[in-house]
């Protein structure tokens, strides 16, 4: 129960705090190059942005949740199960950022959700 | 057209630090969190010695310095493509994680494991045909 817990908070704190943080990034712009004083303002702007604030304290949330877990599974099954994030981040891409997302696209978020059922079965 | 072809592959070297950074910052983390007792069986009144626990362990603070220069190419990457791109692409990692994870901490991984996390790559090889951007760009910073 408490483990299913865990995955939960890594799914979902992981994912809503993705696009929390994508939404903060895209609201900065494009960087328009590599220089050091060009990503230092870039990571500025952002970290202005509340939905950064949001994201990231979600993230923190779902990063101890992952070490809560990694204490008694391994990584090789933690991480890969982490993935079925793939769907609930592809689906609020759509809703949230408004990202339109091809069919082709949607094929390969299925297949990976497959591979995160196979991954969980292998554990039977 | 140069300028295209240029972003495209600064986009994907980013991507491929991204692949690198993520399992490298898990497998650590995995070994720091070893040495401590299991997540199962702890206790509220325990948190403050586990916390001090964590945070005294040298593979979590490897793990967490991977994670946020991960973090920082994430940022970037996502500010020239498709969350929805760039979040099934990454999948790779699965594979270089478990391949991390058997060799630098033992772990058996098998049959049916490998299997799982090979669909999870064929899903990334078909994430990776579709191109990095099909929205609106914004603004330059």
């Amino acid at each position: 129960m408490r483990e299913a817990f865990f995955f939960f908070l890594i799914v979902i704190g992981g994912t809503a705090g993705e696009l929390c943080v994508t939404r903060a990034v895209r609201s900065v712009g494009e960087i328009g190059g590599f220089r050091p004083a060009l990503i230092l303002r870039f990571v500025k702007r952002a970290l202005g942005n509340r939905w950064m604030f949001i994201g990231v304290g979600l993230m923190t949330i779902a990063f101890f949740s992952l070490l809560a877990v990694l204490s008694f599974e391994n990584v090789s099954f933690v991480v890969p199960v982490s993935a079925l994030s793939y769907a609930a981040g592809t689906g609020g891409a759509v809703v949230f950022l408004h990202e339109r997302v091809t069919r082709q696209r949607w094929l390969g978020v299925l297949m990976v959700c497959a591979g995160v059922t196979i991954v969980w079965l292998s554990r039977m | 057209m140069r300028k295209s072809s240029t972003s495209h592959l600064t986009t994907y070297l980013l991507m491929l630090a991204i692949v690198i950074l993520a399992p490298l910052g898990n497998v650590l983390l995995g070994k720091g969190m070893r040495g401590i007792g299991s997540a199962v069986h702890w206790e509220p009144s325990q948190m403050p010695r586990i916390l001090e626990q964590i945070f005294r362990s040298g593979f979590v603070w490897l793990g967490i310095l991977s994670l946020l220069s991960f973090f920082l190419a994430y940022m970037l990457v996502l500010s020239r493509a498709d969350y929805s791109f760039v979040q099934p692409a990454t999948a790779v990692s699965y594979l270089v994680v478990a391949l991390l994870g058997s060799t630098l901490l033992g772990e058996r991984v098998n049959a049916l494991r490998w299997l799982g996390i090979g669909v999870i790559c064929l899903g990334v090889l078909i994430v990776g045909r579709t191109p990095p951007r099909t929205t609106k760009e914004p603004g330059h910073a």
